[in-house]
C-alpha cells in the first residue's frame, strides 16, 4: 500500500446565491461537489481542468482558505476537521504551504526578500536572528538565488526569480506538501521549465509532495505522478499520469487532449483531426441533470441526461462515464 | 491561399526614444504574408513580437516609439508614407488587430451591437437598416448564436470565449485584407481556444484575409499557422514553413525554444532549459545577440552579427553555423 499523506474525501463546497433586500436564498454554486483524491508521499497530485471547474477551490479547501460545506481532509491519516485552531496552527498549517500563480501580486513590494522568506520562520518558530538569517541564505541557494539577492527587493527580479523567492518561502518551514497554483502560467515559456525543472529536484531531495492545480496538459505530464480531470466541480477522471495520458478514457480528458497535443502539420494535408467541443461549461448553478457533461459529449446518448454515471475503476484509473457502463 | 502577397514587411527598425537613449526593439525585420496565409510570429516576452504588430497597424506609443526605418507595404502601397488621416482609413477597414485581453479591449458601457455597427458606420457608408444587417451577418461568420439577442448585451454578459468573438467580430466587421492577431487564444481555456482557432481558420478560408499570428504557443502555431517566423531580440533569426520548421529547425535558439516546451504525446524526464534572460535591447552586445545563452557557439560568434541564409524553399536562418562549409 502506498504512502498516503493527505486525503480530501467527499469534499463539497456549495455558495450561497441570495437575492433582494431581504438576501434571500436562491441557491447554491456547487463549486466542489463531492470530490475525493490522495496525494502520496512525495508525489505529485495535479488537478486539471478549464476555469470553473472548481479546482482552486479544492485547493483553497486544503489550505484552509475556505470553510467546506462537507467532506472532511486527512492528513496523515489524522482528520484535520476535528483538529482545534491551536492544533491546527502546530501540526497542519506550518506543513502545508503554497506557492500562487502570479508572482507579481504573491510579494509584498515593501518588503526585502530576505523578510518576505523570513516571514513564515519568524511567524511559526522562535529562531534567533543568526538562525533565521543562516536558514533564508541556505533557502536562497536551494532555489538558485544569490546571497546578495537577498537584500533587494521583488521589483528588482524577473518573473520567473520572483518565482524562485516564491518557492523559498513555501519551503522555509520544511512542509511536507506544498499547495502549487499554476505555478508556471504567468511565466515565460523558456523560464517555464527552470521552474518545473527546479520544482522536481526539490521534490526528490526533500520528498515534499505536490498538490498543482493546472489547466496547461504538457506541464501536467511533466510533472506529475497521478492526475485528476474535473469538469463542472466533479472528478470524471482519476489515475496515474502516464496511464491516463497514454489512455484516456472520458470524451471529456480526450478532447482536453485533442486540443493541447501539438500534432505537426503533414504535407499538403493541413487539417490536423482535432475534438473540437461544441458550447463552453454550464453553469454551476444548475448544473446539467445526469451526466454533468452531456451537453458537450460527442458521444451522448438518451441515459447521460437522466443518471449519473458511476465511479468505473479501469486499471491504474477510475472514469465517470456511461460508455463503460 | 493565393500567391498574392499582401502585407510586406522590408528592413523595418522601430525605435524607442528614452532616457538611457535610443533602444532599437526591432532591427531590420523582414517578411510577407500572402492572400489566405497565416504567419506566426514566436519568441519570448520582450523580443519585438507585440511592437512589430504595432508598429504595422502604426499605434506605437507615441512620441517615445518610432518607426525609423522600412517599408510596410500593404498591397503595393507604404503606409508609413500615409498621412494621420489617410492611415484612419486603413485602419478597422483594411487592417485590423485582436489583442489579447477582451475585457479591456471591449467598450464595458456599450452593448456589442453598437461596437460592431461602430467600424461599419465609420467605413462604410451604409443606411441604420444595411448597418444592423452588417451587424448581423458579421456576428453569423464568428458563430455567435441567437445574434439578434446578443446585440443588446454587454461584454460582461458574455463569457470570455464570446467576448473574444466580439473582438474577432469588431475586427472582421469590414471585411479587412490584414488581421494582426496579438496572442488572442492566450486568455482563454483549451477547449475555447481550440473553438476559436478553428473558427478563424474557416473564416479564412470564407474571406481570404491574411493572419499575423503573435503567439509564443507552439501547439498554437502548428495548428494555424502556415509559415512561422521565430524573433529573438528583436530580429527574426529563422522563418520557414511550420512542417519544415518542426521537422527541420536549425537556428539553435529554435531548438532551445521547442525543446523546453513540454510535449503532451510523449514521456519526458528532462526538459532543456535555455539558461539566462533576453539580453536587454538598451545595450546589446556585438556579434550574434543569442550568444550568451547559445550552447554550441562558434570562436567568431562574437566579433560580428550573423547574416541570414536561405537553406531551403522558404527556409532561412540567421546563424554563422548555416555559413561553415562542410
Amino acid at each position: 500500500m502506498s504512502d498516503i499523506l493527505l486525503e480530501g474525501r467527499d469534499l463539497v463546497k456549495h455558495y450561497p446565491v441570495t437575492q433582494g433586500l431581504l438576501r434571500k436564498l436562491v441557491g447554491y454554486v456547487r463549486a466542489v461537489d463531492g470530490i475525493s483524491f490522495s496525494v502520496e508521499r512525495g508525489k505529485t497530485l495535479s488537478l486539471v481542468g478549464e476555469s470553473g471547474a472548481g479546482k482552486t477551490t479544492a485547493a483553497r479547501a486544503v489550505l484552509l482558505l475556505e470553510k467546506l460545506t462537507s467532506g472532511c481532509i486527512f492528513f496523515e491519516g489524522q482528520n484535520i476537521c476535528q483538529f482545534s485552531s491551536s492544533q491546527l496552527k502546530a501540526d497542519y498549517r506550518p506543513r502545508v504551504q503554497a506557492v500562487q500563480q502570479n508572482p507579481w501580486s504573491s510579494m509584498n513590494p515593501r518588503m526585502r526578500v530576505r523578510d518576505i522568506i523570513a516571514e513564515p520562520l519568524v511567524v511559526n518558530t522562535r529562531q534567533s536572528k543568526q538562525q533565521v538569517r543562516k536558514r533564508v541564505l541556505e533557502l536562497l541557494d536551494q532555489v538558485g538565488l544569490m546571497p546578495e539577492h537577498a537584500e533587494r527587493y521583488p521589483h528588482e527580479f524577473s518573473g520567473g526569480q520572483r518565482q524562485r523567492i516564491a518557492v523559498a518561502r513555501a519551503l522555509a518551514l520544511h512542509p511536507s506538501l506544498i499547495v502549487l497554483d499554476e505555478p508556471v502560467s504567468a511565466l515565460d515559456v523558456s523560464i517555464r521549465a527552470q521552474i518545473m525543472n527546479l520544482l522536481k529536484d526539490l521534490q526528490d531531495q526533500h520528498n515534499i509532495s505536490y498538490l498543482v492545480i493546472a489547466h496547461n496538459l504538457a506541464t501536467v505530464r511533466y510533472m506529475s505522478h497521478s492526475v485528476a480531470i474535473m469538469y463542472l466541480g466533479e472528478i470524471v477522471e482519476y489515475g496515474e499520469a502516464e496511464a491516463l495520458f497514454e489512455q484516456p478514457l472520458h470524451p471529456y480528458t480526450r478532447a482536453l487532449i485533442s486540443a493541447s497535443v501539438l500534432t505537426v502539420p503533414e504535407e499538403n494535408d493541413r487539417e490536423v483531426t482535432q475534438i473540437i467541443l461544441k458550447g463552453e461549461m454550464p453553469s454551476p448553478l444548475n448544473p446539467p441533470s445526469g451526466c454533468r457533461f452531456h451537453t458537450r459529449c460527442p458521444c451522448a446518448w438518451d441515459i447521460c441526461s437522466q443518471e449519473v454515471p458511476q465511479k468505473k475503476v479501469m486499471g491504474t484509473q477510475w472514469v465517470r462515464c456511461h460508455l463503460y457502463d | 491561399m493565393s500567391d498574392r502577397i499582401v502585407l510586406q514587411v522590408e528592413n523595418l527598425h522601430t525605435s524607442f526614444f528614452t532616457r538611457l537613449g535610443e533602444v532599437k526593439v526591432i532591427d531590420g525585420v523582414s517578411f510577407y504574408v500572402r492572400e489566405g496565409e497565416t504567419l506566426g510570429i514566436v519568441g519570448e516576452s520582450g523580443c519585438g513580437k507585440t511592437v512589430t504588430g504595432l508598429s504595422i497597424i502604426r499605434l506605437l506609443p507615441e512620441p517615445a516609439g518610432k518607426v525609423v526605418g522600412g517599408k510596410i507595404l500593404l498591397d503595393g502601397s507604404d503606409l508609413l508614407k500615409l498621412s494621420q488621416k489617410e492611415m484612419r482609413e486603413y485602419r478597422g477597414k483594411k487592417i485590423t488587430m485582436i489583442l489579447q485581453d477582451p475585457m479591456t479591449s471591449l467598450n464595458p458601457v456599450y452593448p456589442i451591437g453598437d461596437q460592431i455597427a461602430e467600424s461599419i458606420r465609420l467605413h462604410r457608408n451604409l443606411s441604420e437598416g444595411e448597418v444592423l444587417k452588417e451587424v448581423i451577418s458579421t456576428l453569423k461568420l464568428l458563430r455567435i448564436p441567437a445574434p439578434q439577442m446578443r446585440l443588446r448585451d454587454y461584454p460582461f454578459q458574455l463569457s470570455g470565449g464570446m467576448r473574444q468573438r466580439v473582438v474577432g467580430a469588431i475586427a472582421m466587421s469590414c471585411r479587412p485584407r490584414l488581421l494582426i492577431a496579438d496572442e488572442p487564444t492566450t486568455a482563454l481555456d483549451a477547449t475555447i481556444q481550440a473553438q476559436y482557432i478553428a473558427l478563424f481558420k474557416e473564416i479564412q478560408r470564407e474571406t481570404g484575409v491574411a493572419i499575423v499570428f503573435i503567439t509564443h504557443d507552439f501547439g498554437v502555431i502548428a495548428n494555424i499557422c502556415h509559415r512561422v517566423a521565430v524573433m529573438y531580440a528583436g530580429k527574426i533569426v529563422e522563418t520557414a514553413r511550420t512542417r519544415e520548421l518542426f521537422k527541420n529547425p536549425q537556428h539553435p535558439y529554435t531548438i532551445a525554444l521547442m525543446e523546453s516546451v513540454p510535449r503532451l504525446d510523449q514521456k519526458t524526464d528532462r526538459l532543456y532549459s535555455i539558461q539566462g534572460q533576453p539580453p536587454s535591447l538598451a545595450n546589446l552586445p556585438p556579434g550574434c545577440r543569442f550568444l550568451p545563452r547559445c550552447s554550441d557557439p562558434l570562436d567568431f560568434c562574437h566579433e560580428r552579427e550573423p547574416e541570414e541564409k536561405v537553406i531551403g524553399d522558404e527556409h532561412s536562418v540567421s546563424c554563422w553555423r548555416m555559413w561553415r562549409t562542410n
